[in-house]
């Protein structure tokens, strides 16, 4: 078939609402795309015949065709540069990085190019292109599978950086991603890949907007990705000790949503950020600064940090020692109240 | 641009190349000796009166352009010009080697291409003399932006090719870098993307001897950069890239062969840098005058005007109203020039994003009070005798 021209959408893929994967409510995103708009491809290293290391392109070559899901050249700087010019010819490149630390290789292409034609070109030239790039760690991975790579990117003043926590939200914000007019960087946390969650395709999900996932009156956690459920389960445990924390989900880490985050502290005077990678010039660092300029008159303690040390990230045998865990959120949950020590 | 939707076979050729069809040949294509004299080839024929009337006339114009440009940044009028003096065959002949659907991806030497192309000179600057990060709108020229970092659009223009076959439009790409930029790895992805999607892409390397200071063997030990083609599976040839109708016929079969569905090609051109990398770089630290004297024998202008002398083609009278054309130009964009638009500084803030987030308006707002508050400060100066 030849596809691909500027026509109107095809109609909406029916709405469904069931139990599913973070994997397979990604898939469900990629296909309801495809099926709905000709302009969108997905192309990467082995997501073609065998869909995808983690599955998630799981099918589509099969349904949509060699034309619209397509394996590359093993060449990540290749991958996201062909994106650019694609996405300058009126196609919504979808790209698949297959691991975090895989992506490095197109660092340059995304920094300069993805994230800025938009503004070279004063608009001129916008790249809706999405660069799926699964992340983090807590799977057990040997070296350069499961680094944070998210500081790379958010610092980079064009690009939209998105991170999903749940199947809904995978949906939801991928489908949001495919249909923005910037690029988008779309983090997929693995170690949750396989978390189930009830989908509802019909609900949408807007960009740069954080959400609230747990309402609390004495601390606000904030975290993103494979942070949330691990802030949720401390926020549970604290409950248990009598305290009420919340968690706000960030989801979109850049541009940042300063105003839920702030809304949320402010009603708390506490604070932990919650992220695995490394703190050091962190998008956790980010959002403390903020929370601190914009909150601290409303503040009971310092704003706290419970991130990844400032190491390579662990071999598997030791990554327990290296990820923020329960225990550690609650031990810096306790630092909020000194008078209690 | 007009898209030209036309039928493009699914399937690469039946009959894949044999490796002798990717080898380029051992001397460069010439259709013109240093004389100008016409040299006949038994495969690349001199391409028509009319077609080499129009190259010479925009080989003037680009030399003048180049010179202009050379004196603008003298004068302070533009923060940095890299000439193609010496160079203009090869930009006259890949602007003239596309059709008006096609699209180029010049890097920053690539100033003359552009203006061949149809960019107005002073919106193809706009980089060059720091108004803004590209001056044009790409889709109206078919120009993509200069890229500056050597070799990233390389893929930008094999991307664009890919779209256009899968949507079934006749567009070929020619993606333009310099001998420096075959060593950076894009270049590979680039060549190597093409010709496993065998796509409508001509690769055009003006090989000038030199990546700022660096010569040729120590970016490579290829016999030259077109034998780097068959590495990839598609045909490479060289060419003298001082003797424009040699870069046509190279180039108009290059395109022919990726329109009609042949694939990829790489062209390399032979021709040097006359004057330094850019005004900030000092060439005699790394090069003898002797060997920049050599090349001005061979002058593509020079050995266009003798061919079409000699044929009787170019009259004195057109010779001059040639030369008016191009100071009329000149004086243009030297007014183009002189006049100082006001630069909006909240234009750093509106393009970023299609929609401005809050914190981008927050800093907007925080260099606008900036902006005010000196404004203000100035005006009551201004009122104290």
């Amino acid at each position: 078939m030849t596809i691909l021209q500027d026509a109107p959408p095809a109609a909406a893929a029916p709405a469904v609402r069931e139990t599913m994967t973070m994997a397979a409510a990604l898939n469900r995103a990629l296909a309801d795309a495809l099926a709905e708009d000709d302009r969108v491809v997905v192309f990467g290293e082995d997501v073609g015949a065998l869909g995808g290391v983690f599955r998630i392109t799981d099918g589509l070559r099969a349904r949509f065709g060699e034309e619209r899901c397509f394996d590359t050249p093993l060449a990540e700087a290749g991958i996201v540069g062909t994106a650019v010019g694609m996405a300058m010819n009126g196609l919504r490149p979808v790209v698949e990085m297959q691991f975090d630390a895989f992506a490095y290789p197109a660092l340059e292409q995304i920094v300069s190019h993805v994230a800025k034609m938009g503004n070279r070109t004063r608009g001129a030239m916008r790249l809706p292109i999405v660069i799926r790039v699964p992340y983090g760690g807590g799977i057990g991975g040997v070296e350069h599978h499961c680094d944070s790579s998210e500081a790379y990117y958010a610092h980079t003043p064009g690009l939209t950086v998105v991170s999903p926590a749940t199947p809904q939200d995978a949906y939801a914000l991928l489908r949001a991603a495919m249909r923005h007019p910037d690029p988008v960087v779309f983090l997929e946390p693995k170690k949750l890949y396989w978390a189930k969650g009830e989908v509802d395709t019909s609900i949408t999900a807007e960009l740069g907007r954080a959400v609230v996932v747990r309402p609390g009156s004495d601390v606000t956690l904030i975290a993103y990705g494979t942070s949330v459920p691990t802030a949720l389960a401390a926020a549970e445990a604290a409950g248990a000790e009598g305290r009420s924390v919340g968690v706000v989900d960030v989801r979109t880490l850049a541009p940042f949503d300063d105003a839920t985050v702030t809304d949320a502290v402010r009603a708390t005077g506490r604070a932990v950020v919650v992220a695995e990678a490394p703190g050091f010039a962190s998008v956790a660092a980010e959002i403390a600064a903020r929370v601190g300029e914009r909150c601290f008159s409303y503040l009971e303690a310092p704003v706290r940090r419970v991130t990844g040390f400032d190491v390579p990230y662990a071999p598997p045998k030791l990554e327990h020692h290296y990820l923020p865990d329960v225990d550690r959120i609650l031990d810096a949950i306790d630092t909020l109240y000194p008078d209690e020590a | 641009m007009p898209r030209n939707p036309t039928h493009r076979p699914a399937h690469p050729r039946e009959h894949p190349l044999a490796p002798g069809d990717l080898l380029p040949r051992d001397e460069p294509v010439r259709l013109l000796d240093e004389t100008g004299a016409s040299h006949a080839d038994e495969r690349y024929g001199m391409p028509p009166k009319a077609r080499l009337l129009e190259g010479y006339r925009a080989l003037v114009l680009g030399r003048r352009l180049n010179d202009q440009c050379t004196a603008l940044v003298r004068q302070g009028r533009l923060a940095v010009y890299p000439s193609s003096h010496g160079q203009e065959a090869c930009q006259v002949a890949a602007a003239m080697a596309l059709g008006e659907g096609d699209w180029m991806f010049p890097t920053y030497r690539d100033v003359v291409a552009i203006a061949s192309r149809g960019v107005p000179p002073a919106e193809a600057l706009v980089l060059l003399r720091g108004d803004w990060h590209s001056g044009y709108d790409p889709a109206r020229y078919g120009v993509a932006p200069q890229a500056t970092p050597l070799a990233t659009q390389l893929l930008h223009a094999v991307g664009y090719a890919h779209a256009a076959k899968l949507r079934g439009e006749s567009t070929v790409v020619l993606a333009m870098s310099g001998d420096g930029a075959t060593s950076e790895g894009d270049f590979h992805e680039a060549l190597n993307f093409a010709a496993v999607f065998h796509l409508p892409v001509v690769f055009f390397v003006q090989n000038n001897g030199y990546a700022i200071s660096v010569p040729l063997a120590r970016q490579t030990a290829a016999p030259s950069l077109a034998h780097k083609a068959i590495g990839y599976g598609m045909p490479g040839q060289r060419v003298d890239g001082n003797d424009l109708p040699a870069l046509l016929a190279v180039l108009d079969e290059a395109v022919e062969r990726a329109r009609s569905g042949g694939g990829p090609t790489l062209v390399e051109a032979h021709t040097y840098r006359m004057q330094a990398h850019t005004n900030a770089d000092d060439d005699t630290r790394y090069r003898e005058s002797e060997e920049v004297q050599t090349w001005v024998a061979r002058d593509p202008l020079t050995r266009m005007r003798a061919l079409l002398t000699s044929k009787r083609w170019l009259t004195q009278a057109r010779e001059h109203e040639l030369v008016a054309e191009a100071e009329a130009m000149a004086a243009g964009l030297r007014v183009a020039m002189t006049d100082e638009p006001e630069a909006d500084p909240e234009e750093l803030f509106r393009h970023v994003y299609a929609t401005r987030p809050p914190a981008l308006q927050e800093q907007w707002e925080l260099l606008a009070d900036e902006l005010s508050r000196s404004e203000a400060s100035a005006g009551s100066r201004e009122e104290t005798p």
